[in-house]
C-alpha cells in the first residue's frame, strides 16, 4: 500500500497541481485577472445571488387565462367554419371548466357535414408524431344536434410549453433592455419562469417591465356612447367595453370592441420627446400590413378620437386630425422618461402570451451581499485555523500531514467549481467548512488505526499498512452515507441550498483522493527518507 | 518528535451500553420533550413554510427607530406585521403575513417601500407566494423521508438489518432533538434548516457506521464475548476517534455562528446541535438498539459458521 509506482506518483501530484491551478485565478480581482496571459486559465467561481447581491423571481403563467384565449380563438374558428359553409346554428357557448366549446346545429341536415368539418379543427399534438393519435382536442356529438370540442390534456400541454416558450423569449428581450450581466431565465416546472438578475439594483421596475403583458391595440372611440352615463347606467353598449384610463382618477372611456391594429404589426418602437411640447413620448412604427390598415382608418374617421389601449388601460385618446398614411405614430401619455423607455421596450419585445405572476422573489442587495461575503471568509478562516491547530495537537507529523492533504481538498474544491462553473453561495462556504471536518475525519479514521495497529506491537511500517488498508473501509461507507444525504438535497433543493450540496458533494468526493492518497504518498516518502523505528504518532 | 497529545487514553473502558438504563431515560427525554415542544410552543415557521414577505432595512441612521417603523408598516392593515432588530441596531427585519393573493402579495412590497421611502437601504427582499409555500413543505417532507429510506437501504445492504433500523431509530432521535432546538430557542424553521437536517442525518450516520464497522469487525473477533461487552468495546476502541472527529467539525462550524451572520446563524447553530446530538446518539442509541435488536453473529462472513440469533441474545 506505502509503494508508488512512478505513474501513480505523476498521477496524484498531477491532479493535485491541476486543482491548484485552476483555483488561483479565484485569489485575484476579476480586473486582474483579465490583464493575464491568455493561456492561463481565467475562470473563476461564479457567486450566488446571496453574495454578490440580484434578483430571483419566480413567475406563474395564468393557466385560466391562456385556456380562455385558446377557447375564444376556438369559438372564433368554430363560427368562421360554420359560416363558410352557410351552416345555422345556435347556442355557441364556452366553458372554462370543462375546456370545451360546444354549439347547436339547426338543421339536422346539416348536422353530419358540420361534424366533419369541425373535426378538421382538430389537429394531431406535436407535427411529426403525428403517429401517436394523441390530437389537442375532441370532437364528439351531443344529443341530436349538438357538437363539443373539447381540449386534451395533451393540447393544453402543448400550447403551455409554447407559451412559456413565448415567454421566455419576450423576458429576455425585456431584460437584456437592463444591460446587467448574465442574467438567466429558465423553464421551470409545466407553467413556470425563474428569472435570475444578477447585481440589480431597481428591482420594482424590473419587475414592472417583466409583468407588463404588454398587448396594445389601437380601438376606436364610440362617438355615439356618453362615458358618464355608461358608468352610472352600467349599460355597455353590445359592441362596446368600458375601459379606463391609467391615471388617477383613472378616466372612463366607451370604446369599441373591434381591435384596428395591435400590437403584433409594430416593427419598431422608441422612447423619444414631443417636438413642440418637449413631453417624454414613445414613437413606433408599423409593419406594411400595420401601415396600410392604420392609413384606412385614420382615413375613414378623421375628426373621431380613437383610443391606444395597453393591457386593457387607455394610455390616450386623441382625435385624429388627418390620416396618418407614413406608417409610424407616437404616443403620449404624460409619462416620465423612464415609463417612456419601459414602454418602448415592452412594445418592442413583443406582447406575453399571458399574464404572468411572482410567485416567489428574493432579492439582496450589493451591499447585503458583501457582508456575507465578508463574515463568510471570516468564520471559514477561523474555522479552518482552529482545525489545522487542532489537528496538529492531536498527531504532530501526521496531523501536519493531514493538513496539508485538507489545504490540498481546499483548493480543488475551488478548482472543480471554477472548472465546472458552478455558484459559490453563502450555505456553499458552510458546506466546505463541513467539508473541512468529513475530510480532516478520514485522516482522524486512519491515524487511530495506526496508534492501534502500534499498541498491538507491528513495526511502523506495518502499523501504518494496516492503518490505511483497514480504515479504507470504513471511510468508504461513512462518505457513501453522507453522499445519499446530499444527492437528495441536490436532486430536492433549489438555490442556495442546492448550492450548499454541490460544494459539499466535491468536497466529498476530493476528500477522498486528499485524505488518503495524498497523505499516503506524503507518507510513503517520509518513511523512506527517514527510516524512522518509532511512528511520531 | 512531537506525536501529539492523546486526549483519549487509549485503553478506556466506559461501560456505555452497560448503563443503559440511565441513557435510554436521557434518549427517550432527548425524543418526547421536543415532540412536546412542538406540540405545544410549536415551530417558528419562516416565509419558505407559512407564506408571507420578509424585508431586511438598513436605516441611514446608526440605531434604527424601530416604533416609527412599526407604526408606518402597521398602518399599511396587511394583517400581521412583525418589525424587529437584525443583528445590528440599524438593521431591522419586517415580517409581513402571507395576503391571500399572490397579487396582494405583491403589492404588499410596494406598499411598504411607499411608506419607508429610499432612505432606508433594502438588503433583502423575500416573498413567498402560497403555492410555493405549499410546494416547499411537501418537498422538505419529501426530502428527509427520501434521504432516510436511501439510508437504510444502503445501511441494510451494507451491514444487516438490524443495524440499518438501529440506524434509522437512532436518525429520528436526532431529528426529532434538532427540530426541538428550533422549537425551544424559536429559531426560524426554513428551507436551510431542512438542509441542516439533512445534512446532520448524513453527518450523524457517517460516525454510526464507523462504529457498526467496529462492530462487525468485533463480532468476527471475539466469537465469545457477550454483546454488551462487546459493543462497549467497540465503542470504546473508537472513542477517540468519536470525540476528535466530532470537536474538529464542531470546531469548523463554531465560527459561523458567531461570526458568520445573521444569514447563516440558524443553520450553523442548528448544526453544532446536530454534531453534539448525532455523536450522543451513536453512542447511546444506536449502540443499545442492536442489543435489543440482537445483531447475528456470522457478520455477513459466508464460510463461518452461523451461530442461531436465539443463542447470541440469551448471551447478552
Amino acid at each position: 500500500m506505502l509503494h508508488f509506482p512512478q505513474w501513480k506518483v505523476i498521477l496524484v501530484l498531477g491532479v493535485v497541481i491541476a486543482g491548484i491551478i485552476f483555483a488561483l485565478p479565484n485569489l485575484f480581482a476579476r480586473s486582474t485577472m483579465e490583464s493575464m496571459p491568455a493561456w492561463l486559465p481565467h475562470h473563476q467561481v461564479n457567486l450566488g445571488l446571496d453574495l454578490q447581491g440580484g434578483a430571483h423571481l419566480l413567475y406563474q403563467l395564468d393557466e385560466n387565462e391562456m385556456i380562455d384565449d385558446w377557447l375564444n380563438k376556438l369559438r372564433d374558428d368554430v363560427r368562421e367554419t360554420l359560416r363558410k359553409d352557410r351552416i345555422s346554428y345556435t347556442d355557441l357557448t364556452q366553458n372554462l371548466v370543462d375546456r370545451s366549446v360546444s354549439v347547436k346545429i339547426r338543421e339536422a341536415a346539416n348536422y353530419d357535414k358540420a361534424y366533419e368539418e369541425l373535426r378538421k379543427l382538430s389537429v394531431p399534438v406535436g407535427g411529426t408524431m403525428a403517429l401517436s393519435g394523441v390530437r389537442n382536442m375532441d370532437v364528439s356529438r351531443n344529443g341530436d344536434s349538438g357538437i363539443v370540442l373539447k381540449g386534451t390534456d395533451a393540447g393544453l400541454t402543448q400550447r403551455m410549453s409554447s407559451a412559456i416558450q413565448a415567454s421566455i423569449e419576450t423576458i429576455r428581450r425585456r431584460v437584456d433592455a437592463f444591460g446587467t450581466t448574465e442574467p438567466s431565465i429558465q423553464r421551470q416546472g409545466r407553467n413556470r419562469v425563474l428569472v435570475q438578475v444578477p447585481g440589480i439594483s431597481d428591482v420594482e421596475r424590473l419587475k414592472k417591465l417583466i409583468g407588463e403583458t404588454g398587448k396594445l391595440e389601437f380601438r376606436l372611440v364610440d362617438p355615439g356612447a356618453n362615458a358618464q352615463q355608461v358608468v352610472e347606467s352600467k349599460q355597455v353598449p353590445i359592441d362596446d367595453e368600458l375601459l379606463y384610463s391609467k391615471g388617477t382618477p383613472p378616466v372612463p372611456y366607451v370604446i369599441k370592441k373591434q381591435v384596428l391594429v395591435s400590437g403584433e404589426n409594430l416593427v419598431d418602437a422608441q422612447p423619444g420627446f414631443d417636438q413642440r411640447t418637449g413631453e417624454p413620448i414613445v414613437t413606433f412604427r408599423f409593419d406594411a400590413t400595420g401601415a396600410k390598415r392604420f392609413a384606412r382608418v385614420t382615413q375613414e374617421n378623421v375628426g373621431l378620437p380613437f383610443a391606444i389601449v395597453l393591457d386593457g388601460k387607455v394610455i390616450s385618446a386623441p382625435v385624429i386630425r388627418e390620416p396618418i398614411l407614413g406608417g409610424s405614430g407616437q404616443i403620449s401619455g404624460s409619462f416620465t422618461v423612464p415609463e417612456a423607455s419601459d414602454l418602448a421596450v415592452t412594445l418592442r419585445s413583443g406582447a406575453l402570451p399571458a399574464k404572468l405572476t411572482v410567485i416567489e422573489e428574493r432579492t439582496v442587495g450589493a451591499s447585503l451581499g458583501a457582508d456575507s461575503i465578508a463574515s463568510g471568509k471570516k468564520a471559514a478562516i477561523i474555522g479552518l485555523l482552529l482545525v489545522v491547530a487542532f489537528m496538529f495537537a492531536a498527531y504532530g507529523l501526521f496531523g501536519l500531514f493531514a493538513n496539508i492533504a485538507l489545504l490540498v481538498n481546499i483548493a480543488l474544491i475551488f478548482g472543480v467549481l471554477s472548472l465546472i462553473g458552478s455558484t459559490l453561495t453563502l450555505p456553499g462556504i458552510a458546506g466546505i467548512v463541513l467539508t473541512i471536518g468529513i475530510a480532516v475525519d478520514a485522516n482522524v479514521l486512519i491515524n487511530e488505526r495506526i496508534r492501534e495497529e502500534m499498541r498491538s506491537g507491528k513495526s511502523p511500517v506495518a502499523s501504518i499498512e494496516a492503518g490505511y488498508s483497514r480504515a479504507m473501509s470504513t471511510i468508504i461507507d461513512s462518505n457513501v452515507t453522507t453522499l445519499i444525504s446530499t444527492l437528495v438535497l441536490f436532486w430536492l433543493g433549489s438555490g442556495p441550498v442546492r448550492g450548499f450540496a454541490v460544494t459539499l458533494t466535491i468536497g466529498i468526493l476530493a476528500s477522498m483522493f486528499t485524505a488518503v492518497t495524498v497523505t499516503r504518498l506524503m507518507v510513503s516518502y517520509w518513511l523512506r527518507w527517514t527510516r524512522p523505528q518509532l511512528i511520531p504518532i | 518528535m512531537f506525536r501529539g497529545f492523546h486526549f483519549i487514553p487509549a485503553d478506556t473502558k466506559i461501560g456505555f451500553v452497560r448503563l443503559r438504563t440511565i441513557s435510554w431515560v436521557i434518549s427517550a427525554l432527548l425524543t418526547v420533550v421536543p415532540l412536546l415542544l412542538v406540540w405545544k410552543v410549536g415551530l417558528n415557521f419562516g416565509i419558505d413554510f407559512q407564506g408571507g414577505t420578509l424585508m431586511e432595512i438598513q436605516t441611514k441612521e446608526s440605531v434604527a427607530d424601530l416604533a416609527d417603523i412599526r407604526a408606518k408598516v402597521h398602518g399599511l392593515n396587511l394583517g400581521e406585521v412583525q418589525v424587529q432588530e437584525f443583528g445590528a441596531p440599524n438593521d431591522v427585519l419586517i415580517r409581513i403575513a402571507a395576503q391571500p393573493t399572490e397579487k396582494e402579495q405583491q403589492d404588499s412590497i410596494t406598499k411598504v417601500k411607499q411608506v419607508l421611502g429610499d432612505q432606508v437601504d433594502y438588503r433583502r427582499v423575500e416573498v413567498v407566494g402560497p403555492t410555493v409555500s405549499s410546494e416547499l413543505i411537501a418537498g422538505g417532507t419529501v426530502a428527509v423521508v427520501v434521504a432516510m429510506i436511501a439510508i437504510l437501504i444502503y445501511i441494510w445492504f451494507r451491514f444487516e438489518w438490524q443495524f440499518a433500523v438501529a440506524a434509522i431509530a437512532s436518525l429520528v432521535h436526532d431529528v426529532t432533538g434538532t427540530i426541538g432546538l428550533y422549537s425551544a430557542l424559536q429559531l426560524e424553521f426554513n428551507l436551510s434548516s431542512i438542509a441542516a437536517l439533512l445534512t446532520i442525518i448524513g453527518y450523524s450516520l457517517n460516525d454510526k457506521v464507523v462504529i457498526f464497522d467496529r462492530v462487525r469487525e468485533n463480532l468476527r473477533k471475539y466469537r465469545k464475548m457477550p454483546l454488551t461487552e462487546l459493543l462497549d468495546l467497540s465503542i470504546n476502541e473508537t472513542l477517540s476517534r468519536t470525540v476528535l472527529t466530532h470537536v474538529t467539525t464542531f470546531l469548523a462550524m463554531m465560527p459561523f455562528v458567531i461570526v458568520g451572520g445573521e444569514a447563516i446563524h440558524g443553520f450553523a447553530l442548528a448544526m453544532c446541535w446536530g454534531i453534539v446530538i448525532g455523536a450522543y446518539s451513536s453512542i447511546y442509541v444506536a449502540a443499545p438498539l442492536q442489543l435489543i435488536l440482537g445483531v447475528k453473529r456470522d457478520g455477513g462472513m459466508a464460510s463461518a459458521p452461523t451461530r442461531p440469533k436465539a443463542q447470541a441474545r440469551a448471551r447478552a
